[in-house]
């Protein structure tokens, strides 16, 4: 097990470096957007007087490797930075909801993202790796091709897409779920569960084939093992052949796999959030992008990027606890 | 026999697909077994034991096909059986022993998991019931610690072990049938023996047949009643053991048998004072902390051949390593006709590096398959010698006819396109194209049939012959050194443990480890099992007599 620690710890500190680097590259990369905020709130018939004077308010004057070097500061002490359009020009945005801070901010919606991306995984990945499996053992039948032919068309259609089918077939003519999926603080877990329904389906559809194919290929690869031939010897049940012989040690590759798309759960269903006007943290994200509020786009940036991190790291963690070699050292 | 046989195949004919097409593996070969009975299947690499032993359970692998014949097991007929009903008879009633134990184990389960899975699902024996028994097994198996070993995963279990645990999960239900393919191949000489006595017990005690598969007479000479010879999906002969060793009726059988008579005239002793080719000169070498090689000191001399014996994880191959510079030894030296060699192979000169040359173990993964044979051998041709055109061109003809291909039939070809004995000629030539003085020839044989491994190391002899070649043969097999070598290096551990010319080491008195290994091989006598444990004692065989030293 020291072994297996010492690799986890390995890991860790490279996630820690890899996410200090990724810092560097969403401030400069942000910072290069053309226009900024002042710029941005003042509108076109803004006096160069009253940019600067917003400018030095919100410490924009100040050179990048300072500001970069403030920001980080406070990232570390847990404080992300106060967004410029709750600050001081709430009023001019619109955006008043009485929370000031990033952190205020961020919280809520990336824990209605959280929900969602779990509400997603939960059904997402059983049925992923179920239908690989079976699509495993019928393998080359009509089933196996019935079943890459649906996971492939529901990946290759745009997201909207996907969304308003259901919705038509879902909430307009059989109206067993909402289609509009205003969740809020406070709102009972079962009717929240039923409000992220349809968005949650949605994203099950574009996620499943990634794991699901890779599930039935890494399945498949084995077949030909010496291992698997003894167990069809020991006259076992194709089934039995399957999950218990072939899936444990394909697990890795399907690991890493289902983080990959963990990941893009977390990060990648703006669309989606604004088909079903979800209050996830993708809409906050393009929204404060277009009025130029650094905070909160660095902010997001970097829940994004330690989402990836973490997630990765995880999917290594734990395809290395799934190899006996590791853990049983000799 | 009075008796209904327990597998009677009949008239049957195996294909195999290659390319949309169906090639014959076996064409219409009948085998009877009675109950009890243990029949030796044996033939070269590519005859088909393994095929027909798989069919003996109704079994094929993927791109196999029995097109013709019935395959009865007990009364029931297999071609016809549903899945279902196989389901019934496999693990249960005919079990199965693969040739490598550590690729048929499911990685991913403990042993014992796996040992109890049969019975379990065959509704045999309780999952507790199976587990006591299976503890039994081990030790009527005789495997050490057999109450804990169970609780080990595969990669935690040595070889010659895993091949018993593998014997104990096919007796897990108690079958009527084992078939057994190649299970000592891959192990060395003095684990074998371990392995086969216990295999024979305990196939003796429960009453057992069996169809044991090997290439090795010898190792067949112990363990059959009755033995069938097939060559090329034909059946040559099936006869009584002792009588087929004694009096073998076919032409094919008795090449068989003359295989081991190979041997090379003896060399007169090295002079003293000549300088030897390589000197290997107390080398010490580890693979980052792990120290491996202890003090290692050998001559080799012009034009003759020292084989270096000893077991896996013995040494050899890491000494090639050092000698070739790919391993830097942490002490000690190799010296080239009396000048040392830089240790790394990246400092050492072009014309240093041309005068050490290689062959492997696996000509198929050591031969580029997206080249053909003529670039494969004309890139060292242009690398050391700087030929270019048509003189690259003759000169990799020249090679070609010297490892007795014909240049005009095989520079096109690609390595799949041919045999395991021609590719590995092609390896010959390759390291030859160098024009060296010596070459290593790591395990160039032990992955060929004996017949095509002959046809090898006449080829080597002829070679050295001719170009005055000085050869380090690194081998684990016994009988080459006997045919090859010259003088011969023992390692064990990492050292050398006794050194000299071949005939003093074949004469006793050896060191203990030499002896083992020497009285380990198995010989022709079919009695030579049971003589040699009834002179060792049962607790000291194999790997327990290898680890008392």
């Amino acid at each position: 097990m020291g072994n297996v620690l010492k690799i986890i710890f390995q890991r860790l500190a490279l996630g820690l470096l890899t996410l200090l680097i990724v810092s560097i590259v969403i401030f400069v990369a942000v910072n290069l957007l053309p226009g900024d905020f002042a710029q941005s709130i003042l509108g076109q018939g803004a006096t160069p007087e009253a940019v600067a004077a917003i400018r030095q308010d919100l410490g924009l004057d100040q050179p990048l490797l300072t500001r970069y070097f403030q920001w980080l500061g406070g990232v570390i002490q847990g404080d992300l930075g106060t967004s410029f359009a709750q600050a001081n020009f709430a009023s001019f945005t619109g955006t008043d909801s009485g929370a000031t801070t990033v952190a205020q901010q961020i919280a809520p919606r990336f824990a209605n993202t959280m929900f969602l991306a779990m509400i997603t995984a939960a059904i997402a990945v059983p049925f992923s790796i179920f239908l690989g499996v079976l699509a495993a053992l019928y393998r080359n039948t009509v089933f196996d091709r019935a079943t890459n032919i649906f996971t492939l068309t529901s990946i290759s259609s745009p997201e909207f897409f996907l969304a308003y089918i259901l919705i038509l077939f879902l909430a307009v003519l059989n109206p067993i779920f909402p289609s509009l999926s205003n969740i809020f603080e406070g709102m009972p877990f079962g009717e929240r569960v039923e409000k992220s329904m349809l968005p949650a389906l949605t994203l099950t559809l574009v996620v499943t084939a990634h794991m699901m194919r890779m599930t039935r290929a890494a399945i498949i690869n084995l077949l030909a093992s010496p291992y698997i031939e003894m167990a069809r010897l020991k006259g076992l049940s194709p089934m039995r052949v399957i999950v218990k012989h072939a899936l444990p040690n394909a697990l890795a590759p399907i690991i890493n796999v289902i983080a990959l798309n963990l990941a893009y759960l977390i990060t990648g269903v703006v669309v989606v959030e604004v088909v079903f006007v979800y209050p996830g943290i993708g809409q906050l994200f393009v929204d404060s992008v277009k009025i130029r509020d650094i905070p909160v786009v660095q902010a997001c940036c970097l829940i994004f990027a330690t989402a990836f991190i973490l997630l990765n790291l995880t999917a290594d963690i734990m395809s290395i606890l799934s190899n006996p070699r590791l853990r049983h050292p000799k | 026999m009075t008796e209904e046989p327990l597998v009677k195949m009949r008239d049957v004919w195996l294909e195999g697909r290659s390319d949309e097409t169906w090639n014959p593996i076996i064409n219409g070969v009948d085998l009877t077994l009675a109950k009890g009975e243990v029949l030796g299947l044996i033939g070269e690499s590519g005859a088909g034991k393994s095929t027909l032993g798989l069919a003996a359970m109704g079994y094929t692998r993927d791109g196999v096909r029995i097109s013709k014949g019935s395959v009865e097991f007990d009364g029931i007929d297999l071609l016809t059986a549903s899945a279902a009903v196989k389901r019934q008879l496999l693990g249960k009633r005919i079990a199965y022993v693969a040739q490598s134990a550590a690729a048929s184990f499911n990685p991913a389960h403990k042993l014992i998991e796996q040992h109890v899975e049969g019975p379990v699902q065959h509704h045999v024996m309780s999952r507790a019931e199976s587990e006591a028994d299976g503890i039994e097994l081990y030790r009527k198996l005789r495997l050490p610690n057999p109450d804990e070993i169970g609780f080990r995963y595969p990669h935690q279990v040595s070889g010659g072990q895993l091949q018993r645990c593998m014997t104990a999960m096919a007796m897990s239900c108690r079958p009527d049938l084992i078939i057994f393919d190649e299970p000592t191949t891959a192990l060395d000489v003095t684990t074998q023996i371990e392995v086969l006595a216990s295999i024979r017990d305990i196939v003796e005690q429960f009453n057992t047949a069996a169809i044991y598969i090997t290439h090795d007479l010898a190792v067949v000479a112990q363990m059959a009643d009755r033995i069938k010879v097939l060559l090329k999906g034909d059946e040559v002969e099936t006869a009584d053991t002792r009588t087929m060793l004694s009096a073998p009726t076919q032409e094919y059988t008795k090449s068989l048998w003359a295989v081991r008579s190979f041997e090379r005239p003896l060399k007169p002793a090295v002079q003293t004072g000549s300088v030897p080719v390589v000197s290997v000169q107390n080398v010490d070498a580890s693979y980052g902390t792990v120290p491996v090689l202890h003090d290692v000191s050998f001559d080799l001399h012009e034009g003759r051949t020292v084989a270096v014996v000893g077991e896996s994880g013995s040494g050899k191959s890491t000494t090639a390593r050092c000698i070739t510079g790919l391993l830097p030894p942490k002490a000690g030296q190799i010296m080239l006709d009396g000048e040392a060699l830089p240790a790394d192979y990246r400092k050492r000169s072009k014309d240093q590096l041309r005068q050490v040359q290689m062959i492997y173990q696996m000509a198929d993964t050591a031969l580029n398959p997206r080249m053909s044979i003529g670039q494969i051998i004309a890139r060292p041709v242009e690398f050391y010698l700087g030929l270019k055109g048509k003189e690259k061109r003759k000169r990799v003809d020249g090679l070609l006819e010297q490892i007795e291909l014909e240049p005009s039939q095989y520079y096109h070809r690609l390595p799949s396109e041919l045999s395991g004995g021609q590719k590995q000629r092609i390896g010959i030539a390759r390291a030859l194209a160098a024009e060296p003085k010596f070459i290593i020839c790591d395990e160039v044989t032990s992955a060929l049939d004996q017949l095509v491994a002959e046809g090898i190391l006449r080829l080597l002899a002829r070679l050295q012959d001719e170009l005055s070649l000085t050869y380090m043969f690194i081998t684990h097999d016994l009988a080459t050194v006997r045919a090859i070598a010259d003088e011969v290096v023992v390692m064990k551990d990492g050292r050398v443990v006794e050194q000299g010319p071949k005939k003093e080491m074949f004469k006793p008195p050896h060191h203990a480890y030499t002896d083992l290994l020497l009285s380990s091989v198995p010989e022709m006598d079919p009695d030579w099992l049971t003589n040699l444990l009834k002179e060792r004692g049962v607790d000291n065989i194999g790997d327990a007599a290898v680890d008392k030293m």
